[in-house]
């Protein structure tokens, strides 16, 4: 194993993976706001949220398709490039993964047919539990991947047995002890991410003249969404770091720029600065007293582990950590800043008319997103040099191939990906510019359309779906 | 001891495999079909077959990947060592079938043309190369103390290339017998004249690979044609001869259903046939399932939710299938 192809099977990790979490961090939010405007029309009977129910699920059909396709190449990354960690660590990362598939992903691939095209197959009832299925699915989807790569990070229920990992408890397994907060923390900001694509859409048509109920009414939602969840995101990310400094110190000391402690003294925030690996301290800081201190230890005088403590081999690259925690920290703080000014324009009753709000909530749109990318940079950068935290390093989890192999494969995922994913982002785009519209149901297939020889037999199905739509009550 | 945890979990891994080999089959049939379909309202129909239910289908790849994952760790890390190159070249290609799905239908009028060439290519990538790696597979890896040592070019030989063109043969086949089951008309006409060739070409392919395999691998040749065994398995050359002879005359008449129904049963016949050549090397051509197996606290937590979990999912993908039963017509634009 030459250093070079590592580096290339990292690289490659890291690009796909990056890609992959795009999509389903849009699933999950997307489909539990489906199954909301889908209860909401069947409560109220008021036809905007069944327009805005077949507006987003178009959206969120282009991307379902993007997240199964690049999550598939995932299932298989794990064998093709870290075969050692698999076969190391396989006996507790398959079950876990094994269990996704089985609960999450038949069940939102069994019941997305009739979601996306049972509309007028099924009754309504029976479409809105598909819909809940499909939600419910991804949510069980994210606890499986989660409890996954929270074991990596903080590994426990399990002994080494000849050199391979042996699962000693499940639970202790399931329940590792960064698995609640990471859960939590990543299921939430694919909520946000939602909200402010969502409120983003309505921002652009708001500024384009576009001011129809259905437009005024998912800004709202969103907005109404992002004051509710901004906050406990914060909070909730806290607890994440401090459980982090109880369990991947290392990982903490990088994120907060911390070489050294000097006895007696409290430790200051670094707010901006250089990490500088070889010198061992930041250049360029600007640092707070104490205030390190207060956020970590929640006291005045409190000291953690500094990076200096740790081996060098044993710490993660710092730069990478220490900024992009930074990235994601500044974008929640915005996020909190629009909800609020948000709420205050509505208590003004300027949500609609503010173009100002509507400006900046439209550039806020990727950043839930861009937020995401840099939290899993964070952490996953954190956690290195270990691909299962002080017990496996990712050089040794590398599988053996050559840098060719490795560069061949990375090459084509970059072209591919790229085309691909970046037509589907395109076409995403192009359906939200096209806005919500009044739902008309499907028409029946006009006769000269249909051939001669099936134009008998088409029509009583023909006759089927024209009893449906007036089942449907449009 | 008691339940033989290894042999439950291969026999589950096998199920899941058939159940992709056949569901995506048909899938990725379909965009083999493509070029000898040029309409585009016969395009429209032919893809809105299966526009409901391709992504299920293709779940069970990736119960595959994850069963081999969770039951035999070393067995995954092996063959995805070894054949690392096909199956990034299968995934790229599931990559483009995939999204064509959905892009198809969203893509301008000039631009529809590049993704039904996705669809083709694509589809045609991901069946080729899992051919290629299905004849890797029985050819054997090299293996030293639980790791693979093979090169990582090995899966690349005429045998391999020509199992690849077999699994082509053999999906276009399962995508045909599925249209003539869910079109009517004009179309369904024209399938059941690509469908004759078709068997031929299948019949052929396992024909020339049951002649094959025995003559390069002696182990093969001794599980087949040493006695008894030569009795036991007489059975399976002979019920494919009498499916394919059955097939042959009935595609051609006013059967619907019967000829998709005639060729799973030669795709398990085939299926099967691979199984006893190998069986039971999770490794071939020496590692078993039980030397290769996950520790019994893995395979049994596992089992316990495969064996709870596939009955639901089997029953509530037979319900999908079921809304959208019956023939699927130009115009019922799922889209």
């Amino acid at each position: 194993m030459n250093i070079d192809a590592l580096l290339l099977a990292r690289i490659q990790f890291a690009f796909t993976i990056s890609f992959h979490i795009i999509f389903p961090a849009i699933t999950i939010g997307l489909a539990s706001y489906l199954a909301v405007l889908e209860g909401f029309w069947l409560k109220t009977r008021n036809p905007v949220y069944r327009d805005l129910y077949h507006f987003w699920i178009k959206i969120f059909s282009v991307n379902f398709g993007m997240g199964v396709v690049s999550g598939l190449v995932m299932a298989y990354q794990f064998g093709t490039n870290w075969s050692q960690f698999s076969a190391f660590a396989g006996s507790v990362t398959g079950p876990l993964l094994a269990y996704e598939v089985l609960t999450a992903f038949f069940l939102e691939a069994g019941f997305l047919g009739v979601m996306l095209f049972g509309w007028n197959r099924v009754g309504p009832g029976l479409h809105f539990f598909s819909t809940i299925m499909v939600a419910v699915g991804t949510l069980i989807s994210s606890t499986w991947i989660i409890a996954s790569n929270s074991w990596m990070q903080t590994p426990q229920g399990f002994e080494i047995i000849d050199g391979r990992v042996v699962p000693t408890d499940w639970l202790a397994v399931i329940f590792n002890p960064s698995f609640p907060y990471r859960l939590v923390h990543m299921v939430l900001a694919a909520f946000l991410a939602t909200a402010l694509i969502v409120g983003a859409s309505a921002a652009w048509h708001f500024l384009r003249g576009n001011r129809s109920v259905a437009v005024k009414k998912m800004f709202a939602m969103a907005m109404g969404m992002l004051l509710l969840v901004a906050p406990i995101q914060a909070f909730v990310g806290d607890a994440h770091g401090l459980n982090t400094l109880q369990h991947q110190p290392a990982k903490i000391a990088a994120i907060e720029g911390h070489w050294e402690n000097t006895p007696g003294e409290g430790v200051p925030l670094v707010v901006f600065g250089w990490p500088d690996m070889k010198a061992e301290t930041n250049r360029f800081a600007f640092e707070i007293p104490h205030l390190g201190s207060l956020v970590l230890t929640h006291s005045w005088d409190g000291q953690f582990k500094p990076l200096k403590e740790f081996a060098p081999e044993d710490r993660p690259y710092v730069p990478i950590v220490f900024w992009s925690f930074r990235v994601m920290v500044g974008l929640g703080l915005l996020m909190i800043a629009l909800a609020l000014w948000a709420a205050w324009a509505r208590w003004r009753g300027t949500l609609y008319e503010s173009r100002r709000l509507h400006k900046v909530a439209l550039v806020m749109g990727p950043a839930g997103l861009v937020a995401i990318l840099a939290g899993w940079f964070t952490t996953e950068t954190g956690r290195q040099p270990w691909v299962v935290y002080n017990v496996m390093r990712t050089a040794d989890a590398v599988s053996p191939h050559g840098a060719f192999e490795v560069g061949l494969a990375l090459v084509l995922f970059i072209v591919v990906y790229f085309a691909v994913f970046g037509a589907g982002i395109g076409y995403i785009l192009k359906l939200i510019a096209k806005g919500p519209h009044p739902f008309e149901p499907p028409l029946p297939p006009p006769d000269e359309k249909v051939s001669a020889g099936v134009a008998t037999s088409s029509r009583p199905l023909s006759a089927a779906i024209t009893d449906r739509n007036v089942h449907f009550g449009d | 001891m008691g339940i033989d945890l290894p042999l439950l979990w291969a026999l589950i891994i096998l199920f899941g495999v058939f159940m992709y080999v056949v569901m995506d089959g048909f899938d990725l049939g379909i965009g083999i079909l493509f070029p000898f379909f040029p309409d585009r309202t016969d395009r429209d129909v032919m893809m809105n077959t299966v526009a409901p239910v391709w992504d299920g289908n293709e779940t069970w790849l990736v119960l595959g990947g994850a069963g081999l994952m969770a039951a035999f760790p070393m067995a995954y890390a092996a063959i995805l060592d070894a054949f690392m190159l096909p199956l990034v070249f299968m995934l790229l290609g599931l990559v483009f079938r995939g999204v064509a799905f959905e892009f198809r239908f969203k893509a301008s009028d000039q631009s529809r043309h590049l993704w039904d060439k996705a669809f083709i290519l694509g589809s045609l990538c991901a069946a080729f190369f899992q051919g290629v790696t299905l004849g890797a597979y029985i050819d054997g890896l090299p293996m030293l103390n639980r790791n693979y040592v093979g090169g990582p070019f090995e899966w690349l030989t005429p045998f391999t290339a020509f199992t690849g063109v077999g699994v082509v043969a053999a999906y276009a086949l399962l995508g045909c017998t599925w249209l003539i089951f869910k079109t009517e008309g004009p179309l369904q006409d024209r399938m059941r004249h690509v469908a004759r060739p078709l068997i031929w070409v299948v019949l052929a392919v396992i024909g020339a690979i049951s002649l094959w395999t025995p003559l390069a691998h002696p182990d093969i040749a001794h599980r087949w044609f040493s006695l008894p065994n030569l009795f036991y398995f007489a059975p399976v050359p002979l019920l494919v001869l009498l499916v394919t002879f059955s097939l042959i005359k009935r595609v051609g008449r006013e059967a619907h259903a019967g000829p998709f129904v005639l060729t799973l049963c030669l795709v398990f016949l085939g299926y099967s046939g691979l199984g006893i050549s190998v069986w039971p090397h999770i490794l071939p051509p020496d590692i078993t399932i039980w030397q290769a197996a996950a520790p019994p606290q893995s395979q049994g937590f596992a089992l316990v939710g495969a064996l709870l979990i596939i009955p639901l999912i089997l029953m509530y993908t037979a319900w999908s299938y079921y809304v959208f039963r019956g023939k699927v017509r130009a115009g019922d634009g799922y889209h």
